[in-house]
């Protein structure tokens, strides 16, 4: 794990992307690999914790998350102005793998989110993008690969994904459809890494409240993972978060 | 000058702030974030005689003002700990406390004898090893044994008197605010020879999933902890330090200096600290600094000046 880092930096925009999407872009310059995470705050003691958010993009003089509003935290993220002040510390965790070989990246809903990193390492990554409603952030997957393929309904991702042609999968999304791609890439050559989440107190592993099971014992999400290979962590740990 | 020491059971602490267990790991994680060593104390990760995985399911949830958890004892065991983890854990200048949970008597007992022996070896190999032992009798998250000995006064008499007899180290007896009496069961403390007590541990507590009805832990019930259950814990410390002449370590919901300031004027010897360590990862210290500051305010030159004066 890297050293955490305490910043008060300054927002520099936030942005609606879909109806419950924002992306906040942070003034500063950050370390963090594709696939770790930042805690953020811009509040004082309500809510009470800190909110675990992947980092979506790193660049000159910014960081950027992409988050889903889903309550208070979130919304009062979703509130930050430009100008305004928001706490961030980290990067915390272990992301994707630096590998070399065959990509491909799937992501569904806000699960895309932690991918965009990995894509623009892998510049030559397929990348499969799955939406339930409506689809977001696609321009900047296709600004770095042409290969991008979007589904936005019924019409599942996965039908789009052959495990046999990869190396290496990255996926990050609803558990099912984690657990349903895994199904898909058994008995291939693929290694399938992908994202989890859980809730989470302190975001640097001494609290335990997003240990998950697994095979060989627990794993923390906050320290070993989030990014985990398929089978290290049971399925059905992650059903809660 | 201003002196913050505190005196737990003939240990000398540096300042009331204790890192209450199982929110400051074994001090590895903070450790890259600030000096433990600054630190009045830290009291462990609870541990167990045999490793436990912990509970399934959802391990915490948000509150107002608080948060509950069901983390449900996940240790490594007294073995590996003491292997592993306690050497690290003494490495810093600042006090250390073994905190122990158990099923049954004879688990806890067995664990605070290999306890005893492993630290009175290091001491005799003059190397530094845990100040203290902090029995939990009041775990609410695991299904056997923890939290029914945290209720039922002679029940945990028991335990009490038989880790008393297996231990050298000072102890001191953790306390559950669901006790049936909490000031009989810190008075069965003092007679069974325990060197101090601390309270309170998380209150039992619910969150129903209403979506798909049933309750959001496992295990049905949580502990409750934060800033919401302060003003119950500071009245629960207060009728306990009058009812005791070991000292009392108090705790429950402390985000500020001036909270540890009301805990010591309750009575508390020394505070501990938990939630807050997740809302500010650099708690300690600046719990620490801010107490400094109050002091040289308030013209207070130590802290025996304002302990118990409510």
């Amino acid at each position: 794990m890297q050293k955490g880092r305490f910043t008060v930096a300054k927002v520099i925009s936030n942005v609606r992307y879909a109806p419950d999407i924002n992306v906040l872009k942070v003034e500063g310059d950050y370390a963090g690999a594709m696939g770790q995470f930042y805690m953020l705050r811009c509040w004082d003691s309500f809510p009470l914790l800190s909110r675990p958010i992947s980092i979506y993009d790193i660049g000159d003089g910014y960081i950027a998350f992409m988050f889903r509003i889903v309550g208070t935290g979130t919304e009062l993220l979703a509130g930050l102005q430009p100008g305004d002040e928001v706490q961030l510390e980290g990067p915390f965790g272990q992301g994707f793998p630096e590998v070399e070989g065959r990509i491909a990246l799937v992501g569904g809903g806000m699960g895309t989110a932690p991918l965009y990193m990995a894509a623009k390492r892998y510049t030559q990554a397929e990348v499969f993008l799955g939406f339930s409603t409506t689809a977001f952030g696609v321009p900047a997957f296709e600004e770095r690969t042409s290969q991008v393929t979007v589904t936005v309904g019924a019409e599942s991702i996965l039908e789009h994904v052959q495990p046999e042609r990869y190396e290496y999968i990255f996926a990050c999304g609803p558990h099912l459809m984690l657990e349903a791609l895994a199904h898909k890439v058994e008995g291939t050559e693929a290694r399938l890494f992908l994202s989890a989440e859980k809730r989470m107190a302190c975001g640097m592993g001494a609290c335990l409240v997003c240990s998950v099971q697994g095979p060989h014992g627990n794993r923390k999400v906050c320290k070993d993972g989030p990014v985990f290979e398929a089978g290290e962590v049971d399925w059905d740990a992650l059903h809660d978060l | 000058m201003h002196s913050m020491t505190c005196n737990i059971a003939g240990v000398e602490l540096k300042n009331p702030v204790i890192m209450a267990s199982g929110t400051f790991g074994f001090g590895r994680e903070y450790a890259q974030l600030y000096d433990p060593g600054l630190l009045g104390g830290i009291s462990g990760k609870g541990i167990t005689l045999h490793p436990r995985a912990g509970n399934k399911g959802s391990r915490m949830q948000e509150t107002a003002s608080g948060m509950m958890n069901s983390v449900g004892l996940e240790n490594p065991g007294v073995e590996a700990f003491l292997r592993d983890e306690l050497e690290s854990m003494t490495q810093w200048d600042t006090a250390v406390m073994i905190n122990l949970g158990g099923a049954d008597i004879e688990e806890y007992v067995k664990a605070a004898s290999i306890i005893n022996d492993a630290c009175a070896a290091q001491r005799r190999e003059g190397h530094r090893t845990a100040d203290m032992l902090e029995l939990n009798i009041s775990c609410p998250n695991v299904k056997e044994g923890g939290m029914q000995f945290g209720i039922r006064t002679e029940v945990a008499r028991q335990v009490v008197r038989e880790v008393r007899m297996a231990t050298a180290l000072p102890l001191i007896v953790k306390l559950s605010p669901g006790a049936e009496d909490l000031t009989a069961m810190a008075v069965m403390c003092e007679e069974e020879g325990a060197d101090g007590i601390s309270l309170v541990n998380t209150f039992q507590a619910m969150k129903i999933d209403i979506r798909r009805r049933r309750s959001a832990f496992q295990q049905t019930y949580a502990g409750l902890s934060g800033p919401a259950i302060k003003p119950i814990a500071l009245r629960m410390v207060h009728q306990t330090a009058q009812a005791v002449r070991i000292p009392v370590i108090g705790m429950g919901g402390i985000t500020s200096a001036e909270d540890i300031v009301e805990f010591i004027m309750a009575g508390a010897a020394a505070v501990q600290v938990g939630t807050y360590n997740f809302m500010n990862l650099r708690a300690g210290v600046e719990l620490i600094s801010g107490l400094e500051a109050w002091m040289r305010q308030e013209r207070v030159q130590a802290l025996d000046e304002i302990r118990g004066i409510v």
